[in-house]
C-alpha cells in the first residue's frame, strides 16, 4: 500500500473515531428508547398541568347549578366553555373567582346571526334588532335560557 | 491498442454496476432501510391510535376552540400565533371565495359578505391534523419533532434548534416559532390532558361537540363511528401525508 494511502487510513480512522465519540458524549440518554427522539420528551410534554378542570370537579360544589344547566339547551356547553379556566379557582374558591360574562357581545359570539351558521346547530338572533340595549341575561337564564 | 468487439473491462463495468443499484434499490425496500419509503413509524394496529374528527355541519364559528387553545398551552397572545384556530369561507354568487380568520375566531365572526351575496358560507376550525406520514417529522435534523407512540405528532423543545424546517415543510401551516422560547411550537393534541384522562382543551369547550377525539384502533370509540357513519375527508390528501384529522362535510373550496 502506498505511504500516501496510509496515511489517509490513518487520518479516516482517527477522524470517525473522534465522531463516534461525540456522538456517543452528546447523545441525551433517553435517545432512541421509542423511536429517533428523546424519550424522555414524552413524560416532559405529559407532565404539563391541566387548566381546564372538566365540569365533574364542578359539579362537586356547584351541583344545583349543573342540574339546572343540564336540564336546557346549554346541557351540553361544559362550565369553563363561559366560565374560563378553573384550575385556580378549585384551589383558592374564595380569592380566585371564575368568569362571569355578560354582555351582550359574548352571547353573540355564538348567537348572533351569520349566515356561515349552520341553521339547524344553533338559535340564531339579529342583535341589532332584538331588544337592543337590554342584557341578555335580563330574560334568558344564561343555564336555561330557553323561555 | 487492439480494437476487439469483446470489451471484458467494460462489461464488467456495467455488471457490477447493475449488480451495486439493483442491490441498492432492493435492500431500500427492506426493513432496515425502508426509511427511504416510510419515513414515520407505521401504524402497529396496536394501542391507542388517536385521531380528530371535525364536523362543520356543527362548527358555529364561535371560536371557544381557539381561545381555550391559547390559554390552556400558554399560546401567545399575538393574532399570528396559534395551534387552533378557526377559517370563515364564504363562496360568493360570483364564486369567488373570501377566507378570513380575525384574531383566529376568538373574538368571534361577522359576516363581512352582504347576505343577498352569499351563495353559501361556513367555517373551518383548523389544527395539527396528527399525520401519521408526518411531512414536518420527516424533515427535523435533530430528532426533536416526533410521533409519540400514540400517534400524536409532539416537539421536544429542549432539543429543538429552531431551524424552521418543519414550519416550510407542513402543508396545513400548524406550526410557529414561539416568540421568546426560540424553538418550534405546535398543537399536542393537549397530550398531557389525554395522559390524564382528560379531553383536548378545545374539544372540551367546544359548546356543539363538532370536534372529538378518540383511538382509531377501537373500533367502538365515537371517533371510530364518526368516520364510518360521515362522509369525511383529509385536507390535502394527495400530498400523502397521513392526516388523522377527519372532517364531515368538508367542501372542495378548503385548502
Amino acid at each position: 500500500m502506498p505511504i500516501q494511502l496510509k496515511r489517509l487510513l490513518i487520518l479516516g480512522v482517527v477522524l470517525f473515531s473522534v465522531f463516534l465519540l461525540l456522538k456517543y458524549l452528546m447523545t441525551p440518554d433517553s435517545f432512541g428508547q421509542y423511536g429517533h427522539y428523546r424519550g424522555k420528551a414524552l413524560e416532559e410534554v405529559a407532565s404539563l398541568p391541566a387548566k381546564y378542570v372538566g365540569s365533574n370537579i364542578c359539579n362537586d360544589c356547584h351541583d344545583s347549578i349543573v342540574t339546572i344547566k343540564n336540564e336546557g339547551t346549554h346541557s351540553g356547553i361544559a362550565c369553563e366553555s363561559c366560565h374560563g379556566p378553573g384550575f385556580k379557582h378549585i384551589e383558592d374558591p374564595e380569592n380566585e373567582k371564575m368568569v362571569r360574562p355578560g354582555t351582550r357581545e359574548f352571547c353573540a359570539h355564538c348567537h348572533a346571526f351569520n349566515k356561515a351558521r349552520p341553521g339547524r346547530a344553533i338559535t340564531q338572533q339579529n342583535i341589532k334588532e332584538h331588544n337592543p340595549g337590554d342584557k341578555c341575561a335580563e330574560c334568558h337564564n344564561p343555564h336555561q335560557p330557553q323561555l | 491498442m487492439k480494437n476487439t468487439k469483446e470489451n471484458p473491462s467494460r462489461r464488467n463495468f456495467i455488471k457490477k454496476t447493475g449488480i451495486t443499484l439493483g442491490s441498492l434499490l432492493v435492500s431500500s425496500a427492506l426493513p432496515p432501510f425502508n426509511a427511504v419509503l416510510f419515513a414515520a413509524n407505521k401504524p402497529t394496529g396496536k394501542g391507542i391510535w388517536y385521531g380528530i374528527g371535525i364536523d362543520i355541519e356543527k362548527c358555529i364559528g364561535c371560536g371557544n376552540c381557539a381561545k381555550t387553545c391559547k390559554i390552556e398551552n400558554d399560546v401567545p397572545p399575538e393574532p399570528f400565533f396559534f395551534r387552533s384556530w378557526v377559517e370563515q369561507y364564504t363562496i360568493k354568487n360570483d364564486g369567488t371565495i373570501k377566507v378570513e380568520s380575525p384574531n383566529g375566531g376568538i373574538d368571534g365572526f361577522t359576516q363581512s359578505v352582504p347576505d343577498n351575496e352569499i351563495e353559501k358560507s361556513f367555517f373551518v376550525p383548523k389544527m395539527c391534523n396528527h399525520c401519521y406520514k408526518s411531512p414536518c417529522v420527516q424533515v427535523c435534523p435533530v430528532g426533536a419533532t416526533f410521533e409519540s407512540p400514540e400517534g400524536v405528532v409532539l416537539v421536544d423543545e429542549k432539543y429543538c434548534i429552531g431551524c424552521r424546517y418543519c414550519v416550510q415543510a407542513c402543508p396545513y401551516g400548524c406550526r410557529y416559532i414561539h416568540p421568546t422560547k426560540h424553538v418550534v411550537d405546535k398543537c399536542t393534541l393537549c397530550y398531557h390532558r389525554l395522559k390524564k384522562g382528560l379531553n383536548p382543551a378545545c374539544m372540551e369547550n367546544c359548546p356543539t361537540k363538532a370536534r372529538i377525539s378518540g383511538d382509531l384502533n377501537d373500533p367502538e370509540s365515537e371517533i371510530s363511528k364518526f368516520i364510518r357513519i360521515k362522509n369525511v375527508y383529509v385536507l390535502k390528501p394527495h400530498l400523502n401525508t397521513g392526516s388523522k384529522l377527519y372532517y364531515n362535510a368538508l367542501n372542495q373550496e378548503v385548502r
